[in-house]
């Protein structure tokens, strides 16, 4: 039968060795040949375009990337689905914005919030997801197609 | 009780008692406004309530695990606190923090990064707060007669608690590192640290109620935690699937994620095996079934409903839907919320006095809220699946959708009501216990 110390020492080696192996794939996946996250094209409207986003918790509503909440739709690929004029009328708005009876908040940003948001999410856009790009936005491959 | 300083665990009890009341209070807020009835969304709009309906859900557990290790250390330990004051002051410092991130969160003051709103002026607040804990913990450890395997497990998963909130401070510009380090705190903590913190209060309470020898239940406890770190590390792949990051993650994380429902399978056989081989004699019948319930409804909520999304075939269709909430639910409430119920209910009657063991509001509670909250379960998970075929196997648009489902959410609300019913009865017991009192004190064997 397993001992107590046996039990210990499957613990602290287990931990050890996977602790360790998953440092080491950290370091893979985000080194420079492996890298997939668009980071060349982050500018400074991007940025300024990410800290808006984060400012207003707009993930407190939506997804992007698949992570937030389940409120309102995921905006990954959302220019390409909506355009960009249509986003950043929503962005500008007054009042809370409501096609479906669900209320958005009324955000009122001038337009170069505006801009910086739109750049944040074309930059998004160009992401690769592995796969999943084209089964979060069906409707964007469909306009992006035709 | 057999220390005098472990009455301390009472107010941390009691604090989080009243979190857990708000919590529910806002995920009423979410609930209605999902099936049209949004009239407070000019003051607490959808965002908002979400996070403080998820902020609490952790303050309230940290604060149940804070008690837990206040009430649990001097007795394995064998000494008193080292500074109960400092303890206390420590209480009044979590709640500061707490209510100023929560009245922050209606005023537009937060990071949205879903579980980590807190901002990061109030971050380093929290790490002080922690420090201190930590500091009064291991030191009454240290100091102690006796360093038990339970006792060192249970500090361990709190200081690895405390070191892993550290990823989710660094500041990125990129979006897909942001993501990639914030899951170095949420998933290593609930499938990772936090079941070390789960599997000490467990041995504890196996030891205690069902007198069962230390030596093999400790032992049973190195295996639980051990499948759990060998599995939970590499399965944080299973949040970089679809991020932006490499491929290898859907290999690793989907391999190792498969194999973590396994920890939690271990923690339902231990507890119940536990319990079939004691001498079944301590009174607190209550206190044994929020115990045995935690270890079976995690198994459930983060084993099974976690596998069911986890493979990356799946989770391709299933990442950020409902089926998610549906898992977040159970998960949470099996795991942690049940094992925070389940110390409160054995301490508060050796730290009362009192020993109301097994009323039938007590049992009334238990079965109310675990039916209420398996009914929400389903009801997030039918609404989920639904979700995932409608949306994204036949692109329809969002919001239609959401209104083909909102249905759901009508029956959501109506198990939420069962649950919130036993959740206020559980308080009800836990008031008429009264406060902690030196008469509970017994000797020390
Ligand atoms: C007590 C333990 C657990 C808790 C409290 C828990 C809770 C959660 C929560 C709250 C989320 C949503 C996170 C977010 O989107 O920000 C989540 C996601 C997820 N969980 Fe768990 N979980 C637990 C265990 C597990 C286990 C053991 C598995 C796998 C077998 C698992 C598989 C997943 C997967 C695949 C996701 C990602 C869903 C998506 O892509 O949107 N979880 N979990
Ligand atoms: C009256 C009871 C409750 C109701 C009506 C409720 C409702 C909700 C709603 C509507 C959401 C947001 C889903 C979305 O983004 O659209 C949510 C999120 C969440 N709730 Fe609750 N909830 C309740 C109780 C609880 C309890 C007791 C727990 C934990 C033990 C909990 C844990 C969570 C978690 C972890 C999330 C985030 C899930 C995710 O992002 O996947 N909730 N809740
Ligand atoms: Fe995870």
């Amino acid at each position: 039968m397993l001992s107590k110390k046996q039990a210990r020492a499957f613990f602290l080696g287990g931990t050890l060795v996977t602790f360790l192996i998953f440092i080491g794939l950290t370091v893979y996946s985000l080194s420079e040949g492996n890298d997939q996250s668009n980071k060349e094209n982050l500018t400074a409207s991007v940025v300024r375009g990410k800290e808006i986003w984060e400012s207003n918790n707009c993930m407190g509503c939506h997804t992007l990337l698949g992570e937030g909440a389940y409120y309102a739709p995921e905006l990954t690929k959302v220019i390409d689905r909506r355009g960009e004029g249509y986003v950043k009328a929503i962005l500008m708005s007054p009042v809370p914005w409501q096609p479906n009876g669900r209320k958005m908040v009324a955000y009122g940003m001038s337009k170069n919030e505006a801009e910086d948001v739109v750049a944040f999410f074309k930059w998004i856009g160009k992401i690769d997801l592995n796969g999943f790009d084209r089964i979060v936005s069906p409707l964007a491959k469909k306009k992006i197609n035709n | 009780m057999k220390y005098k300083s472990q009455k301390v665990a009472y107010w941390f009890f009691a604090f989080s008692m009243l979190l857990l009341i708000l919590q529910i209070t806002y995920g009423f807020v979410m609930g209605f406004a999902r099936i049209g009835m949004d009239g407070l969304h000019e003051f607490i709009p959808f965002n908002t309530a979400r996070a403080v309906h998820t902020n609490l859900l952790v303050v309230w557990l940290l604060s149940g695990f804070m008690g837990a290790a206040y009430y649990i250390i001097p007795e394995e330990a064998q000494n008193e606190l080292v500074s109960v004051k400092l303890a206390y002051v420590q209480l009044i410092s979590l709640a500061a923090v707490g209510v100023t991130a929560v009245i922050g969160y209606h005023f537009n003051y937060w990071e949205g990064r879903k579980f980590l709103e807190i901002p990061r002026p109030l971050d380093y607040l929290v790490v002080v707060n922690v420090l201190l804990f930590l500091g009064i913990i291991l030191l009454t450890l240290f100091k102690g007669k006796r360093r038990t395997t339970t006792a060192l497990v249970l500090s361990m998963g709190l200081l690895f608690a405390a070191l892993l909130y550290l990823p989710g401070m660094i500041p990125f510009d990129s979006q897909v590192l942001d993501s990639f380090f914030r899951w170095w705190v949420v998933h290593l903590w609930v499938e990772g640290v936090w079941e070390l913190i789960m599997g000490g209060i467990l041995s504890f309470l196996l030891i205690k109620l069902t007198g069962v020898d230390r030596e093999v239940i400790e032992k049973w406890l190195y295996v639980i935690v051990g499948l759990t770190f060998l599995s939970g590390v590499l399965g944080t792949g299973h949040h970089y699937y679809y991020i932006g990051v490499n491929k290898i993650w859907l290999i690793v994380g989907g391999i190792f994620s498969a194999l973590e429902p396994l920890a939690f399978l271990a923690m339902a056989l231990f507890a119940v095996n536990m319990y079939r081989k004691g001498e079944k004699k301590h009174p607190n019948k209550l206190a044994l079934y929020w115990t045995l319930g935690a270890a079976i409804v995690s198994f459930i909520g983060a084993g099974l409903l976690g596998f069911a999304h986890t493979l990356p075939q799946t989770n391709l269709y299933t990442h950020g839907t409902l089926v998610t909430a549906m898992h977040g639910h159970l998960a949470f409430w099996g795991a942690y919320g049940m094992i925070v119920l389940a110390i409160i209910s054995y301490s508060l009657p050796n730290l009362t006095g009192r020993k109301l063991y097994d009323s039938s509001r007590g049992r009334m509670a238990f079965w109310l809220a675990n039916i209420g909250m398996i009914g929400m379960t389903v009801a997030f998970g039918v609404a989920g699946v639904a979700q995932v075929y409608l949306e994204r196997k036949f692109g329809l648009d969002f919001m239609k959708v959401q209104k083909e489902i909102s249905i759901h959410f009508v029956v959501l609300i109506l198990c939420a009501t069962i649950f919130t019913t036993g959740v206020i009865l559980y308080i009800v017991d836990f008031y008429k216990h009264g406060t902690p009192t030196d008469e509970a004190l017994e000797s020390k064997e």
